[in-house]
């Protein structure tokens, strides 16, 4: 842009809504909800090999007050339910959820009587990544699609409020 | 000592009023008590010091529907002094009244405290004398026992929601 | 002033119960305790279990017994391999199949990189609740290599699936015994950088040292097995005691402690890390050459080639995978070692395709009954260095 020439590239001109939505996806601190088996890529997927903290987010979180992410990573039994609920209840506005594994996505393997059938059917999922367990590859190009899907928000004229989904629907 | 030898001091020790029948696979033997002498047999299995059989590996049950009797519950042990390994099988009687019941083996065998309530609730065993019968791994307010083979592997809506109504 | 020491007297003493769980940083998966306090000091723990229950054996009761395998892996995620190896020993026991020795050798090194696999991330994890931060991100560097070794063999990180019932799915890769042994040069000194860290730790030894007692009779009657029976003083190892395998034929030890208490557990686990590598070694100097499957037509998969050149191996591998094998009637109990303990499967087979019970005797359930037992009078922040000294998975705990 014009004055940004002028100033010799030193000042960077944009909008509030893509500043806010910048600043989001830059430093969103995972909620570390890891249930099953998935949970150890993505403890994989944070330690050195793989680093999550390029993307600022080492900062994991154990209360859901502090976190804006949930990583529902492993699988999801109707006995956890409702504590998986009460701990979205509990995160804060802006509040996203990646579904990572066929567990959280779908159920996965497990189709039976104990296993919910997909943590979409409580929670308003933003990104399914599949595997069983996905790679950390997965679960990081699943991140970096939430962090695109923030980038495009309509964060200030349409600002999300998310509430867990009415038991039945 | 091998288990033909443990076999035969039992059936030797217990008549056959308490032991019903024996059996062997790929040279595994066990023996199918009567579930009225099941704390007896315990007893001398840990006790008798040619045999003590002082660790209980698992508690577990078998569902024989349709047939009847429909229960059998199979109990595997293991001797840490003499390292032999044997298993013990008990049918339950059905009963009209109430679900079918054997006593628990919790004097004996402390560790089989889980294992019996987990067979408790997911086949609807009564385990008498049991100092903790709740539920172990189900949610509490199920009212069904979900390892029956007449209990399809979905469940159902109505016994088995996602969330507690 | 005496009413209010009266009062007081009166009041008595209240205890506090607190909820740890399911969601907890500390409690290795969605565990849920409650806890009944005196103040600091431990009264009682009450485990809640179930909230990973996901109905496994009623699951395994209806899938072919190929097709079970994938499902026993999930449940001791953090050892995939010994899972497997206890479905697939059970199941051809009852079939009456010998494996071919290139497949025993290689299936004894699954099970021991799994149980260094296992150890690695159970030591991270507990210096992480006892407050060590570092040796978590140096066991993962390890966990890293172990998985491009499992990656190598079947393509899973995690779980390889890499055992079927009669051997193995495929021969091993090239250059699959060079990086092996490139692995178990170095990992020796790794673990010596890892005791530099926590063994003679002033910090770690007063964290761990007399806390969680569970003398040798308490063990045995709790059904404890594995590395907590042997830090109390029981020289148990399935694979000394009722080998299977092929173990009888390898050098190694078994790692026993006295001390009863966390630190001993741990020491338990750092020697066994050593003696596994020990195992891994010899492994590596007698692979034979051979087949990697047993051969029994109607039963076992036949080799890959046969399938696209023979007719009755495609017949066989067809029927095998529409209708799945049928073993003949009876019932059959198989447990090894695992990192946690005796880890046992049991299966009754009336004959038919699928398993008709298939029970599960996990370790970590078992052990973890003598939680209660180890914490009685022990400071609430001792009661996580406990539990993480049970090493739980969850996933094994409830099924």
């Amino acid at each position: 842009m014009g004055i940004e020439r002028h100033l010799n590239d030193t000042v960077h001109v944009t909008n509030l809504e893509w500043f806010v939505n910048w600043a989001r996806k830059s430093s969103m601190w995972p909620l570390g909800f890891g249930l099953a088996c998935c949970a150890l890529e993505m403890i994989a997927t944070f330690v050195s090999r793989y680093d999550l903290s390029r993307f600022g987010m080492e900062v994991a979180r154990p209360s859901p007050r502090h976190a804006d992410l949930m990583i529902v990573s492993g699988t999801a039994s109707k006995k956890m339910i409702p504590a998986v609920r009460r701990i979205y209840e509990q995160m804060a506005e802006p509040r996203w959820v990646v579904a990572m594994g066929a567990c959280a996505c779908t159920g996965g393997i497990y189709r039976n009587y104990a296993v919910v059938q997909g943590i979409d059917r409580h929670l308003p999922v933003d990104v399914y990544i599949p595997g069983c367990p996905p790679r950390p590859e997965a679960l990081l190009d699943g991140i970096l699609q939430l962090h695109a899907k923030v980038l495009r928000e309509q964060s200030l004229k349409n600002p999300r409020i998310t509430q867990v989904k009415v038991a039945g629907t | 000592m091998n288990q033909e030898a443990i076999r035969d001091k039992l059936a030797s020790r217990f008549g056959e009023d308490v032991i019903q029948a024996a059996k062997e696979f790929r040279a595994q033997f066990s023996v199918t008590v009567r579930p009225a002498g099941i704390l007896n047999v315990s007893h001398f299995l840990k006790d008798d010091p040619e045999l003590a059989f002082d660790f209980l590996s698992f508690v577990c049950a078998v569902d024989w529907y349709p047939n009847t009797p429909r229960f059998e519950v199979v109990y595997q042990l293991y001797s840490t002094r003499h390292n032999h390994r044997f298993r013990i099988r008990t049918i339950l009687e059905d009963s009209a009244s109430g679900p079918a019941a054997v006593d628990s083996v919790t004097p004996v065998w402390p560790t089989a405290d889980w294992h019996e309530r987990e067979t408790a609730e997911m086949f609807g065993i009564k385990f008498r004398n049991h100092p903790d019968p709740r539920k172990l791994l189900l949610p509490d307010n199920w009212t069904v026992h979900p390892l029956r083979k007449d209990f399809p592997l979905e469940g159902t809506e109505e016994h088995t929601p996602d969330l507690p109504r | 002033m005496p009413e209010i020491a009266s009062q007081i007297a009166e009041a008595g003493v209240e205890t506090m119960e607190i909820n740890l769980g399911p969601h907890h940083p500390s409690t290795h998966g969605v565990f849920r305790a409650v806890v009944e306090l005196d103040g600091e000091i431990v009264l009682n723990v009450v485990p809640h279990l179930g909230y990973l229950h996901r109905g496994f054996e009623k699951t395994c009761e209806n899938k072919h017994y190929h097709q079970v395998i994938p499902l026993t892996e999930r449940c001791d995620y953090m050892g995939a391999s010994s899972n497997s190896l206890v479905y697939c020993m059970c199941v051809e026991k009852i079939l009456d199949v010998d494996v071919p020795a290139r497949a025993q050798v290689i299936r004894v090194m699954m099970a021991e990189l799994s149980r260094i696999f296992s150890h690695l991330f159970w030591l991270g994890t507990h210096g992480h609740d006892v407050g060590a931060m570092t040796p978590l991100f140096y066991c993962l560097r390890e966990r890293e290599e172990i998985m491009n070794l499992f990656e190598l063999t079947a393509g899973g990180r995690l779980m390889p699936t890499y055992l079927r019932i009669g051997g193995l799915i495929r021969d091993l890769e090239e250059g699959f015994p060079e990086k092996l042994r490139a692995f178990t040069d170095h990992f020796d000194r790794r673990v010596d950088e890892y005791e530099t860290l926590l063994t003679k730790n002033a910090i770690y030894v007063d964290r761990t040292k007399g806390i969680g007692l569970l003398p040798l009779k308490d063990a045995v009657d709790l059904g404890a097995s594995g590395p907590m029976i042997r830090a109390s003083g029981m020289a148990w190892d399935v694979r000394k005691r009722e080998p299977y395998c092929g173990y009888e034929d390898y050098d190694f030890d078994v790692p026993v402690e006295y001390g009863c208490d966390v630190y001993s557990r741990y020491l338990v686990r750092i020697r066994e890390m050593r003696e596994s590598n020990r195992i891994l070694k010899q492994a590596l100097d007698r692979l034979p050459d051979g087949p990697i499957r047993a051969q029994k037509a109607g039963v076992i998969f036949p080799p890959q080639e046969d399938i696209y050149t023979r007719m009755e191996s495609l017949i066989h591998h067809f029927m095998l995978v529409v209708e799945g094998l049928k073993p003949p009637t009876g019932d059959y109990y198989q447990c090894i070692e695992s990192p946690r303990g005796e880890l046992g499967c049991y299966i009754v087979s009336d004959g038919g395709p699928k398993p008709y019970r298939l029970k599960w005797r996990a370790p970590a359930f078992v052990n973890l009954e003598s939680l209660a037992k180890m914490s009685k009078g022990a400071f609430f922040a001792d009661l996580i260095a406990i539990l993480s000294s049970v090493d739980i998975v969850l996933a094994e705990v409830d099924r």
